[in-house]
């Protein structure tokens, strides 16, 4: 059978993020701050087929090495999704991205009774992850949980 | 084991933590006069942020029984906090002037924050809707001495299982030991939280949720009532619907069992009726004075080990 033609052409060296739940694609490119003017040659893929998503995004940056921040961001909006590092043209290292166990400082809790949304309390945020599958966060201080639907819906209208 | 430890919430504590406080307490009441001293030299620090009669004056008692010493933040409209310092700041200030400090404080977190802030062990006195660790070890202490065990028992749980500290703490404390069966008893809008019900899932405990009382009285070993929250109900006629389902009467206890405890954090309001104070089931006054001893077992293990 003939392999299906691809859709964008192969990277030479950078990262690909295969695997993204579908729709999410715009959302991770902009947590990534990538907004198409630092220069990276950048191919975006929206609602392909997949066999473990039904359908899927993929993101394709010419010349990019992920911090391991970002990383943590993406495993947080797409907690399914690959990462594949590139170097002349061979995938070089994949790793799934995977939330991280304790996540500190960028979300919020959603209790405003909670002392980390209190403005003049020096205090971050903290999350500890308690579920994966479905993903599921805890505040480490008031004990209310963040589902995978609040976390997306917060990163999301933040960028 | 204790030693040094911070007490934030029932979840952090194990059944040997809650054993060795009772252990301690029992010791206390066989003979208070050799506690007298063990704390001496030493200061407790309380910061009250929001009202409290029982608790504030149950720590300072058990402190000065130690022959500790207390210091107290005074009320936040006459400290430093109603010229805009934050929590943070004041425990800070707190933390260099003594050896423990105790806190109760309106927002969910404030006792964590408390004690990533101090050096010195921080003891949580109820903080937001959740957490009030020491009195969930009162609660127990008085079901041991009472029914000369914990486990075993059916314990009913009854009022604002949603928004109340003390029921969710005494809740939480539960799931440590090995009751028979647990009934939460209350209205729709006051049930349990989900993340109370996985925990109770999680324990084993075998539980179930009912709205009224007269059903399960007869099975009961301990009922433990506690206070509906007018506000808790946008509606007031509501309020005043359910209201009636949930006192405790002489009436409503026709089907208890002889050894039946009544226990109630306090303060009540009207979900006791005054006519059941004389009967053998009421427990709660005797279960708030152990609020003394089981605070000297806490203080004297955090402070000496």
């Amino acid at each position: 059978m003939a392999e299906k033609p691809l859709l964008v052409a192969k990277i030479r060296n950078g990262t690909i993020i295969d695997h993204i739940p579908a729709g999410r694609a715009l959302s991770i490119l902009r947590l990534m701050r990538i907004t198409g003017k630092e220069g990276f040659t950048v191919a975006l893929v929206m609602n392909v087929e997949s066999g473990k998503l039904g359908r899927k995004d993929i993101i394709k940056v010419e010349g990019l090495a992920l911090r391991p921040e970002d990383t943590d961001k993406i495993a947080l909006l797409a907690p399914m999704a690959t990462i594949n590092v590139v170097k002349d043209y061979e995938v070089v290292e994949k790793r799934k991205a995977v939330p991280p166990k304790i996540v500190e400082g960028f979300l919020r809790c959603k209790n405003p009774s909670c002392v980390t949304n209190q403005r003049n309390e020096p205090v971050k945020p903290r999350f500890r992850t308690v579920s994966y599958e479905p993903l599921k966060l805890v505040c480490e201080y008031c004990g209310l949980a963040l589902t995978f639907d609040d976390i997306a819906r917060q990163l999301e209208s933040r960028t | 084991m204790l030693r040094g430890r911070d007490i934030i919430s029932v979840n952090d504590l194990s059944r040997r933590d809650f054993e060795k406080i009772f252990e301690a307490a029992d010791e206390i009441l066989k003979a208070p006069e050799r506690w007298s001293a063990v704390l001496k030299g030493r200061i407790m620090a309380t910061a009250f942020f929001e009202p409290s009669t029982r608790t504030r004056l149950s720590f300072h008692t058990a402190m000065l029984r130690l022959g500790g010493e207390v210091i107290d933040l005074g009320e936040t409209e006459k400290s430093s906090i109603a010229k805009g310092e934050n929590l943070s700041d004041t425990i800070r200030m707190l933390d260099s002037y003594s050896d423990v400090i105790v806190i109760r404080h309106r927002l969910e977190g404030a006792a964590k924050l408390a004690a990533e802030i101090a050096e010195k062990p921080v003891i949580n006195a109820g903080d937001g809707s959740r957490n009030h660790p020491t009195q969930a070890m009162i609660d127990l202490y008085a079901i041991r001495r009472f029914h000369e065990r914990i486990d075993g028992l059916t314990i009913g749980v009854l009022g604002d299982l949603k928004y109340g500290r003390a029921t969710n703490s005494f809740i939480a404390a539960l799931t440590k030991f090995r009751i028979e069966r647990l009934y939460l008893i209350s209205p729709p809008q006051l049930r349990v939280r989900d993340d109370t019900r996985e925990l109770l899932v999680e324990a084993g405990v075998e539980f179930r949720e009912v709205e009224r009382l007269e059903g399960v009285m007869g099975e009961l070993d301990v009922l433990y009532a506690s206070r509906i929250q007018r506000e808790r109900f946008p509606d007031p006629s509501e309020y005043e619907m359910v209201r009636g389902s949930y006192v405790i009467t002489g009436e409503s206890l026709r089907s208890a069992k002889d050894s039946l405890a009544i226990l109630h954090p306090l303060p009540r309001v009207d979900e006791i009726s005054f006519e059941v104070d004389s009967t053998s089931y009421a427990k709660y006054f005797e279960q708030a004075a152990l609020g003394v001893p089981v605070r000297m077992a806490l203080l004297k293990l955090i402070l000496m080990g």
